[in-house]
């Protein structure tokens, strides 16, 4: 509830409708280019305003507050903002969870003419055994999907294929070998230092402060970086694509996600770690640097349902 | 900080800057309101072009690929460019006078908000003018029709939708952080006009489900360009998979769309019974549980997609509860009006039209629960009569009846009375005789979506196209009146322009200031 006699409303600004022109170039622009023989111009033009009116963007918003613009009540305006912000995200996140949780539980059993819910009632419906014989026939419920029903049906004359290994756990033996192990130490890890860090900030030790934040963002990249590994190893040597079926799908498209996420906040981190490094933030004014630890303990949690979901429990 | 907005007499690049650059909320809420009555314009046109094919039995004017196009683009153009940025646009002229706050909470961001939407429905209707044709696969989208046999300018679609869900986003997010963050002192929750509440709800429901959106229409993306199988059961996935994603946006999305309606109509009908809003408290309540109830209905609207049984009674079951709240809602309106000093100028018409219409679209909504009947009315014409009395009856009447209830306060002059009755009357009728004779076509077996049709269903679907025109020329009068009481309308002195009205918004002056409550008032 309001408690101060004013509100900073900013003067008008050119800077919205840029950034509307710009999103409005990067969609069209971006349909294009997926379109067989499109060129990405378009695209990247519309990328390319993006990218400077969010720096103007928010280098203004920072530059209001560095004037005392920005009252409590507007700071509060901007948590409110971020947070539920995040929590779009969440149901983002939520719907290729749910559509793993449905593949994997729901269609796999109907696919293979089975009762989709063993504990419920064994005896599979007339319609679910109609789809296996007649449909995909030899078709056996499994997951990870290794022989996709297209195959089971039509065998080499299959147009969706397999892959040929998944990322499932290796057994202990290759334990130290199994790279989301690593990952999930790294962002786990990853969460505690930025966590130090803002301890830190609202003890007003900077120094401590850079360092700890300088150490997350070096965790961020180091995760990127083996997350590209997994997926190089994927498409080269284990046969696995966005091509092979629904595991593949389910797999690459929730890691992806996850991955594209991980990227932005690590850019989120470096950006207010480059304002660490100037001088800016006090230990009772940090917003910036508060908003992007949320997104990373967010980025965190996703991983945590990723790697039960999509690497343990498969 | 505050200056006089431009006028055409600063000459027209003063003029046309103050609507590209503004971050005033009343700017921005009538920018979005005039792009709203641009797109219904739009969508009508479609609709009309529909009903004109549909006239007679046979094809007559336009071939059934552009007949698919159509119905796809008007329920498009209806749905994300005609009734949500219109309610957009009165949220952003109404909260901010309504809880005593300066502006939106974060006014540069509602600019964008809106300023996405022209490019978002650009790319969109672009698409009728390049080669393959506009998407034809009805506004549900279902695969595989979007994905394996839709046109290369699917793709069009697809980033038109993710940016259009990207100003939702932005302007329900601004919409919660006003209403938590920026209510004048005394102004707690309970103390909200009903219009502030219910769009609370519904910008909480948009948050949630714009990303589900986005979501369904990202796999949509992969499954056309990058080769995975999220709906195609030969590589493991499930076209039906498709279906619960879009409900699950779907429906808490026809909500986002009434919601902000039963708010509206909540306000006018106490204005003009002259008596407090009956059950207000219980009418939060229901407004609260008919939104977390929507979240758990979806596949009411895949009764017939081959669901298991025990699936298809639960969400039988669930579908039927929301009449409770429903139910509440309704008698609390009828119980304002009882015994109150009704009058009947055009917004009480409009509302009290809303109650009646929405209520019978509410009770074939019932009809339509009930998964075993439902395997009779799926995809008939019976089902386009439902949503269209709970859409058009229910959302573009309590609309239409804001316009006329605020417009006083918004430019200081008085509406022609009698325009607006004689309009109330055309769309009251015309939008009868266009969709109720929709109920007997699809209980006779008329299937929705086809560009011809049996002989036997000549008649009522005559009768439907001459209503169809008839509520078309409703919406001319209604142009007509409003721009007319904009440039001649007798001017209000009045701050409370109806006598009954009550709420912070008819303290202010009428009209009301470009900038309003920079101090806040003091709620008791």
């Amino acid at each position: 509830m309001s408690t101060e006699n004013s509100y900073y409303v900013p003067e008008q600004s050119k800077l919205p409708i840029i950034a509307a022109t710009g999103m409005g170039t990067l969609a069209f622009g971006a349909a294009t280019w997926v379109i067989d023989g499109g060129s990405p111009y378009i695209f990247l033009g519309g990328l390319l305003i993006m990218a400077l009116v969010m720096y103007r963007w928010w280098s203004l918003v920072i530059d209001e507050n560095m004037r005392g613009l920005a009252n409590q009540q507007l700071k509060q305006s901007y948590v409110l903002g971020m947070l539920w912000f995040i929590f779009s995200e969440v149901m983002f996140f939520a719907v290729f969870f749910g559509a793993l949780f449905y593949v994997r539980v729901l269609v796999n059993s109907w696919l293979g003419g089975e009762a989709a819910v063993g504990w419920f009632d064994d005896t599979p419906t007339g319609t679910a055994v109609a789809n296996n014989e007649i449909l995909w026939p030899g078709y056996e419920s499994q997951w990870p999907v290794m022989e996709t029903p297209d195959q089971a049906a039509n065998g080499d004359a299959a147009q969706f294929k397999g892959p040929e290994q998944n990322m499932n756990f290796p057994g202990w033996g290759r334990i130290l070998h199994w790279l989301p192990l690593w990952n999930t130490v790294i962002l786990l890890t990853s969460s505690v230092t930025v966590h130090i860090a803002h301890t830190a900030l609202k003890n007003d030790n900077r120094k401590k402060f850079n360092t700890w934040l300088g150490i997350t963002v070096a965790l961020g990249i180091i995760f990127l970086f083996l997350q590209a590994e997994e997926y190089i190893e994927a498409y080269q040597h284990m046969g696995l694509t966005l091509e092979t079926g629904i595991y593949g799908t389910t797999f690459f498209l929730l890691t992806g996600f996850h991955g594209a996420h991980v990227t932005l906040g690590t850019m989120m981190l470096l950006i207010q770690w480059l304002r660490g490094l100037k001088g800016h933030f006090s230990h009772d004014d940090q917003f910036g640097f508060e908003a992007a630890s949320w997104y990373w303990h967010f980025v965190d949690v996703v991983w945590l349902g990723l790697f039960i979901f999509v690497y343990v429990l498969a | 900080m505050a200056h006089g907005p431009a006028t055409m007499a600063d000459g027209w690049i003063k003029y046309a800057s103050r609507w590209l650059f503004t971050t005033n909320h009343k700017d921005i809420g009538t920018l979005y309101l005039w792009f709203s009555f641009a797109m219904f314009i739009l969508g009508g046109a479609f609709a009309m072009i529909i009903r004109a094919e549909l006239f007679q039995p046979g094809m007559q004017l336009i071939n059934p690929e552009f007949f698919n196009q159509m119905t796809t683009m008007h329920g498009l153009v209806m749905v994300f460019g005609a009734i949500m940025p219109a309610f957009v646009g009165l949220a952003n002229w109404l909260i901010p006078m309504m809880i005593g706050a300066p502006d939106m909470a974060l006014p540069r961001m509602n600019n964008l908000s809106f300023w996405i939407l022209p490019f978002a429905f650009a790319i969109l209707v672009s698409t009728l003018f390049m080669e393959g044709g506009g998407p034809n696969f009805g506004w549900t989208f279902y695969a595989p029709l979007s994905t394996t046999y839709a046109p290369d300018t699917v793709n069009y679609f697809i980033f038109g939708v993710h940016i259009m869900g990207a100003s939702s986003i932005m302007g329900s997010i601004n919409i919660i952080a006003t209403v938590m963050n920026m209510r004048a002192p005394g102004m707690t929750y309970m103390k909200m006009p009903l219009f502030v509440w219910t769009w609370v709800i519904t910008a909480f429901l948009l948050v949630a489900v714009m990303p589900v959106l986005a979501g369904a229409v990202t796999m949509m993306l992969m499954d056309i360009n990058f080769g995975t199988s999220f709906f195609n059961a030969a590589g493991g996935g499930d076209p039906v998979l498709f279906q619960h994603v879009f409900w699950f946006f779907g429906h808490p999305e026809v909500y986002i769309i009434i919601l902000p309606a039963f708010g509206v109509v909540s306000q006018i009908i106490p204005t003009f019974s002259r008596k407090p809003l009956f059950g207000y408290s219980s009418m939060v309540y229901a407004t609260a549980s008919i939104a977390f109830m929507s979240f758990i209905v979806w596949a009411h609207h895949m009764f017939t997609v081959g669901m298991p049984i025990a699936g298809e009674l639960y969400f039988m079951y669930a579908t039927l509860l929301i009449a409770v709240p429903t139910g509440v809602k309704v008698f609390n309106w009828i119980t304002t009006m009882y015994k109150g000093s009704l009058t009947f100028e055009t917004p009480m018409l409009f509302s009290i039209a809303f109650v009646i219409l929405f209520t019978f679209g509410g009770f074939t909504g019932l009809m339509l629960s009930i998964a075993a009947a439902d395997m009779q009315y799926h995809d008939t014409y019976f089902v386009v009569a439902h949503f269209h009395y709970v859409m058009v009856a229910g959302a573009v009447f309590s609309g239409t009846a804001a316009v006329y209830y605020w417009l006083p306060k918004w430019c200081g002059k008085m509406y022609n009375e009698t325009m607006g009755k004689v309009q109330f009357w055309i769309a009251f009728i015309g939008f009868n005789i266009t969709f109720m004779p929709q109920h007997f076509l699809g209980l006779a077996g008329m299937p929705r979506r086809y560009a011809d049709y049996g002989l036997q269903f000549a008649d009522w679907n005559m009768l439907s196209s001459v209503g169809a025109f008839m509520y078309g020329a409703a919406q001319i009068l209604f142009l007509f009146n409003v721009v007319r009481t904009i440039t001649h309308g007798k001017p209000v002195e009045d701050p409370q322009v109806w006598e009954g009205a009550e709420g912070l918004e008819w303290t202010l002056p009428t009209p009301a200031p470009y900038h309003t409550f920079e101090t806040p008032p003091e709620v008791k």
